[in-house]
């Protein structure tokens, strides 16, 4: 059987009496493009968040490729191949498109500027920063040292998505991508992602757009109440079957609570 | 999932250029905002050269000659040195208290390494030296791992190295004399070079070295990205793969080693060790007040170390030129003070860029 190359077990996170996250189990396999989905609240960003170094989970642990990791911060977890589009995006509004694509990877010139004086390949940043926006062809740049406050939400989750996708080596997180894009946006990301997964590098998608969710996903993680409630294939179940699973009206039985493995 | 497909065919047959970054806001007010947010040193530097227009043009040669144009820069470079200190920190989204008195103490220091202890004068200047990083380093980590506001642990620092510095130097001033004979190199930013009647000291350009090479490390290395993202979102910064703890502390070690180098600076220009130097006392409001007027932003994250200089140089022309022409000395507290307000009527005008 394939090893996940994710796997969460018992994870727990408290916020004073809330607990966010409350002995969860979590697994993505190679390859695979898993949707998150729960209601406003379930826990669904604690849970990527404990996965990504954002959070240190209270309990539980963590294991990368079958060995276990301590994310102390998502730096650790973005050296590890772990990128991550945030809910809130991650961005610094005053700084230009490119600085924030390349926020804490920064290119250094070749030779003594570099070298000695630390000096900073703007260029070449630049250069890449426009690619992987033409890329995505989710927007057409003309200025990319525009700060990114002046950018509207959309563009925003796109040069966030943008930057995951280029960088991200073994596992991609996505936290709602598509929540303030419009269709057409919507449609490119969706694309982005499939794109990322014939690369061969696994996705984790939260998403509440169950069409989406039902059109990429090969497996569907339902969170609900801190915890994993089962896991769906989306080949057999119908979207009224996950929601109603996500928002407790239907609870799954003994063997499809149990049928998690792929 | 068919109608998912057919809402989204409605869509194909749409203009394909989406989301274009195109800028909206045509006119020479637009233009001139997007100016500003870019280079946020625009508005100190047009203050700055209609002050000296208008002071050349009241006062004639007695102002607009080079001694009293170099005169401005030896007046104002103890609190251009710290206002680059405080420049740093303002763009972290924090405020220095401490400044000032962090300065006066590291003097004492100098002094009495050489007086008391009878160390040689260079070891002295790095003791000093390193007692204001070492302070600046207690600093951040109050601020970056306490998590205690910078208002507060420098408001409390500030009385801490005040009255640290009254007891450790007993309230004794060292005379300039007394420094020239025995430890020269303890005035050594004091020595003056003159080119044909401009009048430039090493301290001043001291000053000037330092706000050009902070001005390089923020804009074009690492960390001065960091430092920008930092002071502008935290939490973001640390989801983005910065190490906010470091950058901080890095920050706050570097403000009090500045300082230390304003104390070197100080000596060379009173020539004396005072225990009791009013820049214990006024240095970090003069300093703010630079920052200020300079145009970086109290919130973070916006404004460039350039514009702190030049705020210090506003300053220094008002001064001056006021006393030139024999005005009455509140008149220029009166002009600063408006300046200060207008400078963050324009940065909040500035912040509303965002589309
Ligand atoms: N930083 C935090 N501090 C306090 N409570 C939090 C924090 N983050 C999340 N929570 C709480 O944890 C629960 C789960 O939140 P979250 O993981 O964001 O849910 P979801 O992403 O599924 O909407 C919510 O009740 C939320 O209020
Ligand atoms: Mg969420």
């Amino acid at each position: 059987m394939t090893q996940p190359i994710l796997k969460g077990r018992n994870l727990t996170k408290r916020y004073g009496k809330v607990t966010a996250l409350d002995n969860c189990d979590f697994e993505l396999m190679p390859g695979e493009i898993l949707a998150v989905i729960g209601d406003n609240g379930a826990g669904k960003s604690t849970l990527i968040k404990a996965l990504s170094g954002a959070v240190i989970p209270d309990a539980g642990t963590v294991e990368l490729d079958g060995k276990p990791v301590k994310f102390q911060s998502p730096i650790d977890a973005r050296e590890a191949g772990i990128e991550t589009v945030y809910q809130t995006l991650a961005m610094s509004p005053a700084l230009s498109i490119a600085d924030n694509m390349f926020m804490g990877r920064e290119i250094r010139q070749k030779g003594l500027m570099g070298q000695l004086f630390k000096r900073l390949d703007k260029k070449e940043m630049e250069r890449i920063a426009r690619e992987k926006l033409n890329d995505l062809g989710l927007m057409t740049i003309q200025n990319i040292n525009q700060a990114v406050e002046t950018l509207s939400g959309g563009q925003r989750q796109g040069v966030a998505v943008a930057r995951a996708a280029a960088f991200g080596s073994k596992v991609i997180i996505l936290d709602e991508p598509t929540a303030a894009l419009g269709v057409k946006e919507s449609r490119k990301v969706l694309e982005l992602i499939q794109d990322v997964k014939s690369r061969g590098i696994p996705i984790i998608l939260i998403s509440h757009n169950m069409p989406h969710v039902f059109e990429l996903a090969d497996r569907i993680h339902v969170h609900r109440l801190g915890k994993r409630l089962c896991v769906v294939d989306p080949k057999k179940y119908s979207m009224s079957d996950a929601v109603a699973f996500m928002t407790g009206a239907k609870e799954p039985t003994q063997a499809e609570a149990e049928a998690v493995a792929v | 999932m068919s109608n998912s497909d057919n809402y989204e065919a409605a869509a194909s047959g749409a203009s394909t250029e989406v989301a274009s970054f195109a800028d909206t806001k045509k006119g020479f007010v637009g233009q001139f905002q997007h100016a500003l947010h870019v280079n946020p040193a625009i508005v100190p530097l047009i203050v700055l050269v209609a002050a000296i227009i208008i002071f050349g043009l009241l006062l004639g040669s007695r102002f607009f000659s080079p001694f009293a144009l170099t005169l401005i820069l030896q007046q104002v470079q103890i609190v251009g040195v710290l206002a680059a200190a405080q420049a740093l920190i303002i763009l972290t989204a924090g405020i220095d208290l401490s400044v000032g008195a962090l300065a006066v103490l590291c003097t004492v220091v100098m002094g009495q390494f050489t007086f008391r202890y009878g160390l040689p004068a260079p070891v002295a200047v790095a003791a000093g030296l390193a007692v204001g990083t070492a302070i600046g380093a207690v600093n951040g980590w109050l601020v970056s791992r306490m998590k205690l506001p910078p208002f507060i642990v420098t408001l409390g620092m500030w009385q801490i190295v005040l009255a640290a510095n009254y007891l450790y130097s007993n309230n004794e001033t060292i005379r300039s004399q007394d420094i020239e004979a025995e430890a020269a190199f303890l005035q050594f930013l004091g020595t003056k070079i003159n080119i044909s009647g401009a009048i430039f000291t090493l301290g001043v350009v001291l000053m000037i070295g330092l706000v050009f090479g902070l001005a390089y490390a923020l804009r074009s290395t690492a960390w001065g990205r960091h430092v920008y993202a930092v002071g502008d979102d935290p939490e973001a910064a640390e989801l983005a793969g910065v190490n906010v703890h470091k950058t901080l502390m890095s920050v706050y070690m570097l403000v009090g080693f500045i300082c230390g180098l304003a104390a070197w600076v100080m000596i060379g220009r009173y020539g004396s060790v005072s225990p009791s130097a009013t820049t214990g006392v006024i240095g970090n409001i003069q300093s703010i007040t630079a920052v200020v007027i300079g145009g970086i932003s109290l919130f973070g994250g916006r404004g460039s170390i350039i514009g702190a200089f030049f705020g210090a140089l506003i300053v220094g022309v008002f001064e001056l030129g006021l006393r030139m022409a024999g005005a009455d000395p509140q008149w220029t507290y009166l002009l600063i003070g408006v300046l200060i307000i207008a400078a963050v009527t324009v940065d909040q005008w500035i912040r509303k860029v965002t589309a």
